[in-house]
């Protein structure tokens, strides 16, 4: 027996009298003896639960975290501090612990949240309509390629290179399954290659993807991009760059997608965190996942609902508009919050920091020897540089200082560098001191 | 006189206070704070973030991102200051039902204890603060338990090869399906057909549709299993996969089994297990030995996390050997000095990736301490007791037989159904009107109006961290609510009462969707 089950000998045996069996091993008597497991399984003795804990703390000490390390890794995810009240409020037992609110009447706080990021979403990217989260970036990004398929494109999707790689892949993988091609355009001192692109997009087009700022930090020219007759266009954001960013409703974004992780979620490794999706109008109806709307109950008090559930596969079936059932609901709690605590003006100030801090680090680090930004467009809190030694053996010369210097772009010999409010000119400093030496070395 | 007339009542205080819906009732405290949204509260220059000082040269930031690339007003975000933002959310999460607070029997879902050990070591820094792109040689610790977890789940469930990648039981399957169709072709066959029963969950063929296959229903039984005849009329040489939940949605375990993956295998098929109900049957039997090719977990059920409202969950797979060449990548690989490294190459015949990074690793935590703590004993003992407890409670809600007959007349597994259709008819109540009139008792209803197959259906499933004493109070309230309705069942027709709000208008709000918060245009400052 665990400690997680609640039923003494006595309840068992007064249990199996009220049923009118003798046995727990007769209510499994439908399952054939062939089939059934003759030995434990192989799994390790419980333990109690210090022991766990103490297990579970020890391999914590052997991953280098963030706090063990000055880290300026990014490429997706970033480590933005996290303020104690996002802490606070998730792991309320009212927000952590119920399921999707199937019974509004009992889930108005959940609901409520829901209606709340929704409209942050929306206000962000300047698109109408968001739905209540999906799981992460690169499935939102693949996801909106569904979307576009069921609007009516058989046709095949073209993706810039700037899209981060395992959203690219993660489309591949998907479109794979409902039968679109994917064709990629390259990229040109950074950005998309627009004379590619134009040639690329034809009336065969049924979608076009590209991320600002991309893979590489660089910020595209997302009005061009959008310009594009015909074909949906999807784009994913970074969320913090929105904060001074032209919003994708203003561009000509059709879809607008993104990773929610630096909207107040941990790094944990790359998950759990959530992915947003917002759309022009026309789209409601195509979207995936949850949506929450606003109504009033038999009273006429304000209240919130899961709504346009037709599309969801619980209803449709086969017709829905995405398999998705449970997406990342407390995550996206964490997201609105995150974004009330910023503030409408918050948001633009720590946009503008970024952007300050990262350019300064891109001068600091370009001064160094031999070391070169990969690009020259526009940044605002990641940026890429070639260096003259082989990228692994200065990341693990790095690493001996305690400095993570960013991700090592293997084939253009690179490192992508992300700065975030918690690396100080001090720490972009050392980064420099540090990776001098390494390139030096 | 009722056949309900002895019943006990008062499990919680269920009475309609002082009246029916057709006499509106004094509200309650909630009911009179009406729902105003964070973007309804503060005020212009109200603050809570205050952002570090600018510490490097000021270049003017025109410089640095261009006019045309910049947002020309701010975005219409809160201004409120901390305490206003605690108090707004705090006071919501009141106006939540949770499974801390209370019973929260939905079927399908597997709502069992969420242990306070696992945040506590998910939060641990060495988890909740690693990145992602850390290098392998850095995330030992992490890489580890990824692994530790991935033999577990192969042992549960009898399949030797896993991947932890996908987000949530549908994006599993999603997987699974990806992988059975990547098997066909590498074959050079074509198959375009998927069988799933009539009782699947909507993720089955939602999933099937995304990975651009046709689905095939198929019938089921008399005794709730699937329908042999029609499975051999249906299974042939275009058919790509069957999907099968077992026990499946109606808490029912077929134990034609063996003969159904015959058939399956036998026109050179996959076998897909849909592991929402694996809660049933941990160490007693495993997929892999009933015949199937894949099973996806749903951790945030059988190996309980948090379910945060709707999410996260994560969805590992298990594959059989001939799966294994397809199955995703990044893959975790021990190395021969016991080391663990992330591989993406060598792998020619991997469908790729499927979403960003190595998965919901925070799920993994948690899912890998559950695993810890109960061993292989407390496993089965999890599963026997679910069982346990839901035939317990089926037996208790034979008393009400007459309105709400299980079903199928057989035991059950982890969850049972009941068919709400004599209550509809002698009493003029729904089962919804039901699940409504539960609120008032202060329990989450069951999963209604699912499975589709059964008429006014409730799926009811206890879990095995719910008490006896609770499974008795659920049963008086239900029996409560029926005595009830003898006497007037307009109270259970106008029910909730006692909730932050009443019955919402669902059809005018898909009708004319208000999906966001209407702003006041910006003023500029």
């Amino acid at each position: 027996m665990s400690r997680y089950t609640a039923l003494a000998p006595a309840d068992r045996e007064a249990m199996l009298a009220e049923i009118g069996v003798s046995s727990v091993e007769e209510l499994f008597a439908a399952i054939p003896a062939e089939l059934r497991l003759e030995r434990p399984l192989d799994l390790p003795q419980g333990m109690p639960e210090q022991d766990v804990f103490a297990h579970l703390r020890e391999l914590a000490e052997r991953n280098v975290s963030c706090d063990d390390e000055l880290s300026f890794l990014g490429g997706g995810m970033y480590d933005h501090y996290v303020p104690a009240l996002v802490d606070m409020l998730m792991s309320r037992s009212e927000f952590l612990t119920p399921y999707t609110p199937y019974q509004p009447e009992i889930s108005q706080g959940g609901l409520q949240v829901m209606f709340e990021y929704q409209t942050a979403i929306c206000e962000l990217t300047a698109l109408p309509v968001s739905n209540a989260s999906v799981y992460e970036g690169p499935t939102a990004l693949a996801s909106a390629g569904y979307l576009a398929r069921l609007a009516g494109g058989e046709g095949r999707f073209v993706v810039s290179a700037g899209v981060h790689p395992h959203s690219l892949e993660t489309l591949r993988a998907y479109a794979r399954g409902f039968g679109a091609e994917v064709a990629v355009v390259p990229l040109r001192d950074g950005v998309t290659d627009l004379g590619a692109w134009r040639e690329a997009v034809d009336g065969a087009t049924a979608a076009v993807f590209f991320q600002n700022p991309n893979f590489l930090g660089a910020v595209e020219d997302a009005q061009a991009l959008a310009a594009v007759e015909g074909p949906v266009v999807v784009a994913a954001y970074d969320p913090i760059a929105l904060g001074i960013l032209k919003p994708p409703g203003e561009c000509g974004v059709d879809v607008c997608v993104g990773e929610g992780q630096p909207l107040g979620n941990r790094l944990d490794f790359g998950g759990p965190s959530f992915g947003f999706f917002a759309a022009r109008e026309e789209y409601l109806r195509q979207m995936p996942g949850r949506i929450a709307g606003e109504t009033v109950d038999v009273d006429g008090r304000r209240g919130f609902v899961l709504t346009l559930q037709t599309r969801e596969q619980h209803i449709r079936r086969e017709k829905a508009t995405s398999n998705i059932c449970t997406a990342q609901a407390l995550n996206a709690l964490a997201g609105v919050v995150y974004l009330s605590w910023l503030g409408r003006r918050g948001l633009v100030e720590l946009a503008e920091l970024l952007l300050q801090r990262t350019h300064y680090a891109r001068e600091t680090l370009c001064a160094i020897d031999g070391v070169e930004p990969l690009h020259t467009q526009p940044v605002i809190r990641e940026f890429a540089v070639r260096l003259p030694a082989p990228v692994a053996e200065v990341v693990e010369r790095c690493a001996t200082r305690g400095v993570n210097p960013g991700l090592a772009l293997r084939e253009e010999n690179a490192l992508l560098v992300a700065i975030t409010e918690q690396r100080s000119r001090a720490d972009i400093d050392r980064l420099a001191e540090v990776l001098r030496e390494a390139v030096a070395a | 006189m009722s056949a309900l007339s002895d019943t006990r009542t008062g499990a919680r205080d269920g009475r309609p206070p002082g009246g029916t819906g057709a006499r509106p009732l004094a509200e309650t405290a909630q009911q009179r704070e009406r729902a105003r949204t964070i973007f309804e509260k503060g005020a212009p220059g109200r603050r809570a973030f205050e952002p570090p000082a600018l510490d490097v040269p000021r270049v003017d930031p025109d410089r640095l991102l261009p006019q045309r690339f910049r947002r020309s007003e701010p975005a219409r975000l809160p201004e409120v200051s901390e305490p206003e933002i605690v108090r707004h959310y705090v006071n919501l999460s009141k106006r939540n039902f949770d499974l801390d607070s209370g019973f929260y029997p939905l079927g399908s879902c597997t709502m069992k204890h969420n242990p306070r050990l696992h945040e506590r070591v998910a939060g641990l820094a060495g988890h909740a603060r690693l990145h992602p792109f850390q290098h392998p040689g850095r995330a030992q610790g992490a890489l580890e338990l990824m692994w530790r977890l991935e033999r577990a789940l192969s042992e549960i469930s009898g399949l030797p090869h896993v991947s932890l990648q996908p987000s949530a039981g549908s994006h599993g399957e999603l997987a699974g399906v990806l992988l059975s169709r990547a098997y066909h072709e590498d074959r050079g066959e074509t198959r375009t057909k998927v069988l799933t029963p009539d009782t699947a969950h909507g993720t089955n063929p939602a999933t099937v549709a995304m990975a651009g296959l046709e689905v095939v229903k198929v019938g089921t039984s008399p005794d709730g299993g699937v329908d042999l005849d029609d499975l051999r009329a249906k299974a042939d040489e275009s058919v790509a996969c069957l999907m099968l939940t077992n026990p499946n949605t109606l808490g029912v375990f077929d134990s034609n089994i063996r003969e159904i993956a015959d058939i399956v295998h036998g026109v050179g098929a996959t076998l897909y297990y849909d592991g929402a109900n694996l809660n049933a049957i941990m160490g007693i039997t495993r997929p892999g030995d009933m015949g199937f090719d894949i099973v996806h977990f749903n951790l945030h059920k059988s190996f309980t996390q948090p379910h945060g409202g709707g999410g996260p969950g994560s969805g590992p797979i298990a594959v059989s050997d001939r799966i294994e060449p397809y199955l995703m990548t990044p893959r975790i690989v021990r190395l021969e000095d016991g080391s663990f490294d992330l591989r993406e190459d060598g792998y020619p015949k991997s469908i790729g990736r499927l979403r960003g990074f190595q998965g919901n690793y925070g799920c993994f935590v948690r899912a890998y301490a559950y695993i810890c703590s109960l061993g292989a004993e407390g496993l089965r003992d999890a599963s026997e007791t679910a069982v346990l407890n839901a035939n317990y409670l089926m037996a208790r809600l034979r008393a009400v037989a007459r309105y709400l007959p299980p079903a199928y007349e057989r035991t059950c597994m982890h969850e049972f159904v009941l068919s709400g259709a004599p209550m509809k008819r002698e009493l003029g109540i729904k089962t919804l009107d039901l699940a409504k009139r539960l609120l008032d008792h202060g329990f989450h209803p069951p999963t209604v109006y699912f499975p589709l197959l059964v008429e006014e259906a409730l799926l009811i499933e206890p879990t095995e961290t719910e008490t006896r004493e609770t499974l008795d109070a659920f049963a008086d309230a239900i029996r409560a609510i029926l005595a009830e309705a003898e006497e007037d069942s307009e109270i259970a027709r106008a029910a909730p009462y006692t909730t932050p709000v009443r019955r919402l208008d669902e059809a005018g709000a898909a009708k004319r969707p208000v999906v966001r918060q209407a702003l006041p245009a910006a003023d500029g400052s």
